[in-house]
């Protein structure tokens, strides 16, 4: 039987819905936005609800302070102002006070990449994995479905500290149909290939994983990996994962050569003595106001199934001579 | 918890010559706004005003102290120690390698709560203690100690207003209001105004008293503390910047002016 697929943020919060019944020490902290599911927590739990308005500053400054009476909070808001808005606040009172106090805060962020199509840069957000694995102690989330998405809330209420939760603003095609992937490991391979391993996040796992077929079809067998937690994956197990590959290719709905994903790979690949060449796979770094399909404005700056096709193409073959 | 009441007026008067002592060794801290915000603590810790517990400091039976105008409040050092959170030999190696008393206090220290080191962010996170408080069932308060060149930060105006919304009235503000950024007079940069004014109309509770006056500071802390309205309480304490040390006692620079060793050692023995 297939599964009908949700919004990440409907999937993720019917599962803080249904917690917050058997946990009293769940607090939801949110900046002026909903979702129908937050209007169930706002209904039923009045007193463990707060929306501090348009004020992200306080949502974080805020959601600490619960943190360090003894609750476990999420805080939800749009994706671009929930880390750059708010980023001092982020960085002093979770990062670095987390360093000295037990706090448990999950800050969930709605939008990741161009997921919100049509409302431009603003509301668009492809600087988050960069600035919020810079920060030591945060957990980084990047879920590619809502079954992933749901699956991180044991993650969120079973591990302490910071955490940042990138969800895509529109519903996504169900990946993990059959099972929940094993989150601890924080990767999950899809497709083992010969040369070429694609290694996306998000989004972007679906033009992967839709580019592998594709190619596949022509001869060229190419492995993909999701890596869905960017901070704490299992070093020695993505090592042994990518150590057969000439070549990586990394896949990400964020600026490519600022630090993201990119950035990610060619560190662990450098620190790990791996030799493989790497592709990088993401938006050129500029701001684009043109409207368009979400696949319209990934070809336009690079990442639609075309261009990734084409690259990989051309990847391929530069391995080769 | 203690509650020991003790000559108020003497023991500011001591954390006073200590600060200054603290300052003589390690240069590196801020005096100026250091010597502002003495009353204000001596009021909180000796007044009778917080609950406290110095052998556990994060006890959950305690007042939560926020302390936001980190690098303004060396003079919690002396007070800490004499208060039994930490060996008074300490001290002796405030900003030395291997000691947890920096030039800015961090949350290491026992009896510091937050960071604090970075302005503008005490209020908000002691909002969100005072609103789990309440949602504990717990009469425990929450009082914050914050510059008023660090309600600047527009951070804190946000939690302002949620505090208002949500009728936080175990939460406490006490504005150290030396009228004196880095630069110079908050007049000049940027003025507050009315700051008692601005407060109350954002709703909040307001008092505002002679900072440097222990126990006036004392009694405006203990009747706000008495009431329970609905409403955030904030009291403006009136301060000078650098009390007491001639060359420095709000001077616009005073807080990037280091007076001399010799200033200061003639200070301690004239004072002794």
């Amino acid at each position: 039987m297939s599964v009908k697929p949700l919004a990440m943020r409907d999937a993720f919060l019917e599962r803080i819905w249904r917690a917050m019944a058997e946990d009293s020490k769940i607090f939801f902290t949110c900046a002026d936005f909903g979702s129908p599911v937050l209007d169930k927590i706002r209904a039923d739990f009045p007193d463990r609800f707060v929306n501090v308005g348009i004020a992200e500053q306080n949502l974080i400054n805020l959601s600490a302070g619960l943190a360090l009476e003894g609750y476990t909070v999420f805080a939800y808001a749009i994706a671009p102002f929930i880390t750059m808005r708010c980023y001092e606040q982020v960085r002093v009172s979770l990062a670095l006070l987390s360093e000295v106090r037990p706090m448990n805060v999950n800050l969930i962020g709605v939008g990741a990449g161009y997921s919100y199509v049509v409302s431009g840069p603003t509301h668009q957000c492809y600087e988050d994995i960069t600035l919020m694995r810079a920060l030591p102690n945060f957990q980084v989330l990047s879920p590619a479905d809502h079954v992933t998405a749901s699956a991180f809330f044991d993650t969120c209420v079973n591990t302490g500290g910071p955490k940042y939760l990138r969800f895509d603003a529109q519903v996504l095609p169900v990946i993990y149909e059959s099972a929940l992937p094993d989150t601890s490991k924080g990767f999950y391979v899809h497709k083992s290939g010969e040369a070429i391993c694609l290694v996306a996040t998000g989004y972007m796992l679906h033009t992967a994983i839709k580019a592998a077929g594709e190619l596949a079809s022509e001869g060229l067998r190419v492995g993909v990996v999701d890596l869905f937690d960017l901070a704490r994956f299992s070093a020695t197990e993505f090592q042994d994962t990518l150590e057969p590959y000439a070549g990586i290719v990394s896949l990400e709905e964020g600026f490519r050569g600022r630090g993201g994903l990119d950035s990610m790979l060619f560190e662990f690949t450098s620190r790990r003595g791996l030799k493989a060449r790497m592709l990088n796979i993401g938006v050129e770094g500029a701001y684009y106001f043109e409207l368009g399909t979400r696949t319209e404005l990934h070809e336009k700056v690079g990442i639609g199934p075309q261009a990734v096709l084409s690259s990989v193409r051309s990847f391929a073959k530069s391995l080769t001579n | 918890m203690k509650t020991d009441l003790v000559d108020l007026r003497a023991k500011a008067h001591w954390v006073w010559r200590e600060t200054l002592a603290v300052h003589r060794r390690a240069p590196e801290t801020r005096l100026a706004s250091s010597l502002s915000s003495i009353e204000i603590f001596v009021a909180l810790y000796y007044g009778g005003v917080l609950r406290f517990n110095p052998s556990n400091p994060r006890d959950e039976e305690r007042d939560r102290c926020i302390i936001s105008k980190g690098h303004g409040s060396i003079c919690m050092y002396p007070i800490l120690a004499d208060l039994g959170y930490f060996p008074m030999e300490e001290l002796q190696h405030v900003c030395e390698a291997g000691s947890f008393l920096g030039g800015i206090p961090d949350p290491v220290i026992p009896g510091y709560e937050t960071v604090n080191g970075s302005l503008g962010h005490g209020l908000g996170v002691a909002t969100g203690m005072a609103l789990g408080l309440k949602r504990k069932a717990s009469d425990r308060s929450v009082f914050v100690v914050a510059g008023d060149g660090e309600l600047h930060e527009g951070a804190n105006w946000e939690a302002i207003m949620f505090a208002a919304q949500h009728k936080l009235d175990n939460l406490h503000l006490i504005v150290d209001d030396n009228r004196i950024s880095m630069l110079g007079y908050t007049d000049d940069i940027v003025s507050h105004g009315a700051l008692t004014t601005r407060l109350t109309a954002f709703g909040w509770d307001c008092m505002e008293v002679d900072g440097h006056d222990v126990l006036a500071v004392q009694a405006a802390l203990q009747q706000q503390k008495a009431i329970a309205e609905g409403k955030p309480k904030a009291i403006i304490a009136r301060t000078l910047k650098g009390h007491g040390v001639p060359g420095l006692e709000n001077a616009p620079l005073s807080h990037i002016i280091n007076p001399k060793p010799e200033l200061i050692d003639s200070l301690l023995e004239k004072t002794r």
